[in-house]
């Protein structure tokens, strides 16, 4: 492992959420300009990141970190080869460059210091997961993902759309996190390990029989994050977020941890029939689903979306097909995909923010109007249409070369690849050209060039596609082996350049070249067609969304009406009747009944002390008027303190007799006010369930307590009280010295608690009765 | 006396319940003072009853010179019942507050937290 | 309730209530006592010469708020604790200081200051509580 600055790392890991903290005040002071200053950190943290490049290269990963729990095993740990040094640049690479758009795009908005705040957050939990070492790491900045990004698709709360797709992006996240959860505790389990790197070499998982429960935890995670079929439905919802969200978290970034996730475990779950089978069809079916949808669409952003989940089924199918070649076109596309997709969707929201409408058929020839962003769209739109000399194009290639191998598995994956890629083709040229060319068309606000913090993102993205293939020598060697090394779990070196050779792939792109010209042609005429087919089909998995939803809310309202009734005697009754079972079925079940007991003769005062408290008791129950009622409370309290008395407990049996007093004072003070009679109203039919269940607690707690002073009894903590109350704590009333020196922190609380108490009680007599009544009705009629 | 002391408990816990059963809060009220007395004598009981001397040394010895009743339940309970009190004390004003705002002791009639007839929550996001 | 006669003794058998307080607390820590019976002792005392004579009279009589004497209480409890910082031993260590008085052997203590704290609180809030009640009694 190479040499590393632990300390510098893990600043750059926290200098994101360090610059989302400053970002609201910096935008206060500057405003949009703020993101100059704000697209520094992750500028910084490229150039952090970039410095790791050759000693990764050279087959070295970088690894760091702190120990924070020992015992349970938490750390803070890094772990940096191809793979997650590939991500780590993206995401801070494109990353300064949506800072940078943001500024431009949400301009003038008075919450832009907030989306600053959330996106760079966002960037800090994106990175944090790619370059995670141990699981719990991983599964932490996994979910601060899903909650950013909520956070982020949320952004306009006041539209309910935002709202709906907020909430659905983090029901379906959120969910597949916990699966994911599941699924490292399952990994834990079987390899005893804590941490990515060390299972990195083991074959323990394909080994074990849990391998397939893993698995399908593991997956449920990546599907949901990636949006594959069935779970795709969140990720053109998402588009409700501001266009800088669209780009970065729901095309380059986020979406891609799923992707991330599996390219991460295929060298230590990879290459079993289960993942080469559950992979491609998945992934496969997630192509052809979404650029079938993204067919449909007319908004340029919902298109790109469509095409981004289809990308994102297309790198699943890859990385589930196992070959090498596959691999590495899996890494070349996911790379291309990151550089084409994040400029398109800036160029999408340019156009939105110059004409005022991102529907495709109230677009044209805006070109002239915006050369530069047309630049960067043309340019985009070549590399997501795979020709030469773009990374698109590399990645198409390489795509061809690994899925059409002859075998048949093989074909049916390359047939769906070229109708997806064709697809793609035709939407790609669709978002980069068709607004741009033909006849000019009235649009609600006159286009002209956007500022460059508009302009400069999507450029940079679409230039660095072609610059990087140009320079496919260099960007192989620094980036794309390391990574298909990684990915692949062995050395692999990729050696595509943009000169096109004579072979199958070429002759596969050529078709697939063609086939996306004549789709483009009769885009709208597709569209047509999907539509109907959409219509007649009715119900998908967005509707049953709502549909759950919904019947989630339905169901916890009846759930509730049962649970609770709003009647006291309800729930009382309740409490007591899981306190019968409590008591006996325990005693029952485990033979733990007390045995018969000898009643000891006792003396006649003793017999005079239960009689009254008896009688007290009695009194209270059948009283006919409340001073009866209150004066019998009293009775039955005194006979407790005499009880006390009787049986050694002189301070008891004050404080029963200060405390009975007082109690019979307090309530003659107010229930000399209450019109009320304390006499029992209850029917006979309610009267006698309740004295069953009375009697049997009263039974149960007698039977209770029989058993436990059957059993010997530990005199330890009295006899330590006992012989030390005077030797150490200078006192002879012993319960007096526990009181306030060996428990003196209990009775500390415990006057605490009394004193709560009466402060408590000071604030309901102060509150002048009738006024609360009034708010009481006026919050009524507001409801109604 | 333990025995006696054991069933004695059983019978101020049965009342005590019964009392809680009602629907009317002052004997709620009463129910939950006893109940209160009830709890601290099942405690007092479970720490057995040793002797009937008070835990108290005589001044020139440094240990009780017989057996005596066991200290730590009596201190566990003393708290204890200053403790009941002060809930006890609220609960009545509570009650009495209660009773003013809303006009009547029936639990059943006091639905100000969760009023009858609830409609269904909104279904939107 | 308010007899005349009630009304003649109820301040003295207060005064007389409030002085026993102190004599339970103070012998609480060897003989049957101690701060909980007697802060209840004085509440009572109070609650007494309020049913009797009415409350502003006690509210005079005690000078303080109820509530303020229970957080003396609370603090000097508390403080009692925290004197064992300064002698480097854990919270709530009991210190002593047997000092002689006109010859009677004293011994005080930081056990001694949390027992008056108890006291305080246990007597503050009860009468607090007592006082609250008659005195919307009164007003009724």
């Amino acid at each position: 492992m190479a040499a590393d600055g632990p300390l510098l790392t893990f600043f750059v890991l926290i200098l994101p959420f360090i610059a989302a903290g400053l970002a609201p005040l910096l935008t206060r002071w500057l405003a949009h300009n703020a993101a100059w200053v704000l697209a520094l950190a992750p500028l910084f943290i490229f150039y952090h990141f970039a410095g790791f490049l050759p000693s990764v290269a050279a087959g070295e990963p970088v690894a760091g970190g702190y120990s924070w729990i020992e015992r349970l095993n938490v750390e803070f740990s890094w772990y940096l080869d191809g793979l997650s040094l590939t991500f780590a640049l993206l995401i801070s690479g494109i990353g300064t460059l949506v800072v940078l758009y943001s500024g431009g795009y949400l301009k003038g908005n008075p919450q832009q210091g907030r989306f600053f705040s959330f996106i760079l957050m966002f960037m800090g939990a994106m990175q944090g997961l790619v370059v995670a070492d141990s699981f719990l790491m991983l599964f932490v900045f996994w979910e601060l993902t899903s909650i950013t990004s909520f956070l982020l698709i949320g952004f306009d709360h006041v539209r309910e759309a935002s709202r709906r797709a907020a909430l659905q992006a983090l029901v379906v996240t959120g969910a597949g996190g916990l699966s994911l959860l599941a699924g490292l505790l399952v990994i834990t389990s079987i390899t005893g390990e804590h941490s990515l790197s060390a299972i990195l070499d083991s074959d323990a998982l394909r080994a074990s029989p849990l391998y397939i429960a893993a698995l399908l935890l593991i997956l449920g995670g990546a599907f949901t994050k990636s949006a594959q079929f069935p779970f795709h439905f969140w990720l053109p919802n998402a588009m409700e977020a501001p266009t800088p969200v669209s780009a970065y978290l729901h095309s380059a970034t986020m979406v891609k941890a799923g992707v991330y996730l599996l390219m991460r475990l295929n060298p230590v779950m990879g290459e079993t029939v289960a993942w080469e089978t559950i992979l491609p069809i998945f992934g496969g079916t997630t192509l052809l689903v979404g650029t079938l949808l993204a067919v449909r669409q007319t908004d340029l952003k919902l298109m790109l979306a469509y095409t981004t989940v289809a990308s994102l089924g297309l790198l699943v199918m890859l990385t589930g097909f196992g070959s090498k070649v596959a691999v590495e076109a899996a890494v070349l596309y996911l790379i291309a995909h990151s550089m084409f997709k994040g400029a398109l969707f800036m160029v999408a929201g340019a156009i939105d923010h110059e004409t005022g409408t991102r529907d495709i058929t109230q677009l044209g020839g805006i070109g002239r109007a915006m050369p530069i962003t047309f630049a960067a769209a043309v340019l985009a739109a070549l590399s997501m249409g795979g020709l030469p000399p773009f990374f698109g194009f590399l990645a198409k290639e390489e795509i061809y070369a690994g899925l059409a191998t002859g075998a048949g598995w093989g074909i049916l994956l390359t047939v769906v690849a070229l109708i997806g890629n064709a697809l793609m083709f035709a939407i790609g040229f669709a978002v980069g050209l068709k607004p741009f060319t033909g006849a000019r068309v009235e649009t609600p606000k006159t286009p002209h060039e956007g500022p460059i913090l508009l302009w400069l993102g999507p450029l940079v993205l679409a230039v660095s596609g072609l610059v990087s293939a140009l320079l496919s020598e260099g960007s192989h060697h620094l980036i794309s082996s390391p990574m298909a090394s990684a990915v692949y779990g062995e050395p692999v070196s990729i050696h595509i350049s943009v000169i096109p050779h004579i072979g199958m792939p070429l002759l596969l792109s050529v078709i697939t070249v063609a086939l996306g010209i004549l789709a483009y042609m009769s885009l709208a005429r597709g569209r047509a067609a999907m539509t109907s087919t959409l219509a007649a089909i009715g119900w998908g998995p967005d509707r049953g969304f709502d549909q759950a939803i919904r019947g989630l809310i339905r169901s916890s309202y009846s759930v509730t009406g049962v649970i609770q009734s709003g009647r006291l005697d309800n729930y009382v009754t309740t409490v007591f009747t899981v306190l019968i079972a409590a008591l006996f079925v325990p005693m029952l079940v485990f033979d733990e009944l007390p045995a018969i007991p000898t009643f000891s003769p006792l003396h006649f005062y003793e017999w005079a002390v239960l009689a009254v408290a008896f009688i007290g008791l009695g009194a209270v129950v059948w009283a006919r008027d409340r001073l009866t009622a209150i004066v019998s409370l009293g009775i039955q309290g005194f006979a407790v303190a005499l009880i006390f008395m009787l049986l050694g407990a002189p301070d008891l049996s004050f404080t029963q007799f200060m405390v009975e007093t007082l109690a019979v004072v307090i309530l003659a003070l107010v229930m000399t006010r209450l019109r009320l009679s304390p006499t029992d109203h209850r029917p006979t039919r309610e009267k006698v369930p309740d004295v069953l269940i009375a009697v049997a607690c009263g039974l149960g707690l007698s039977l209770f307590l029989l058993r436990v002073i059957e059993l010997p009894f530990d005199t330890t903590l009295s006899v330590f009280f006992a012989e030390n109350s005077r030797v150490i704590a200078h006192g002879r009333n012993i319960v007096n010295v526990i009181l306030v020196d060996f428990r003196g922190l209990d009775t500390l609380g415990e006057i605490a608690v009394v004193m709560i108490a009466g402060l408590a009680i000071l604030a309901l007599v102060r509150i002048r009765p009738g006024r609360a009544q009034v708010d009481l009705k006026s919050a009524r009629e507001r409801e109604s | 006396m333990d025995v006696a002391l054991v069933f004695t408990v059983g019978v101020f816990f049965a009342v005590s319940i019964y009392l809680m059963l009602s629907k009317h809060i002052i004997r709620i009220l009463l129910g939950v003072s006893i109940f209160s007395n009830a709890v601290n004598l099942t405690i007092f009981s479970a720490g057995r009853l040793l002797g009937e001397m008070p835990p108290i040394i005589p001044i020139d010895a440094d240990t009780p010179s017989q057996t005596t009743a066991n200290p730590l339940p009596q201190a566990l309970v003393l708290t204890a019942i200053v403790i009941a009190f002060s809930i006890f004390a609220f609960l009545l004003v509570l009650a009495f507050r209660a009773y003013q705002e809303i006009g009547t002791d029936d639990t059943d009639e006091m639905r100000v937290a969760e009023p009858k007839g609830n409609e269904l929550p909104p279904l939107g996001y | 309730m308010r007899t005349l006669i009630f009304r003649t003794i109820a301040p003295y058998l207060a005064s007389l209530m409030v002085l026993f307080s102190i004599f339970v607390l103070l012998r609480g820590h060897n003989e049957p006592g101690g701060g909980f019976i007697a802060g209840l002792i004085a509440a009572s005392a109070f609650a007494i010469y309020g049913i009797a004579c009415g409350v502003s009279p006690v509210r005079r009589a005690i000078y303080f708020h109820p509530m303020t004497i229970s957080g003396i209480g609370l603090l000097s409890a508390a403080s009692a604790g925290l004197m064992s910082i300064f002698a480097g031993t854990p919270f709530l260590t009991g210190l002593w200081a047997p000092i002689d008085v006109l010859g009677v052997h004293v011994d005080l203590s930081s056990v001694l200051l949390f027992d008056v704290g108890v006291y305080l609180v246990v007597l503050g809030s009860l009468t607090s509580i007592a006082l609250g009640l008659e005195e919307r009694e009164e007003r009724i």
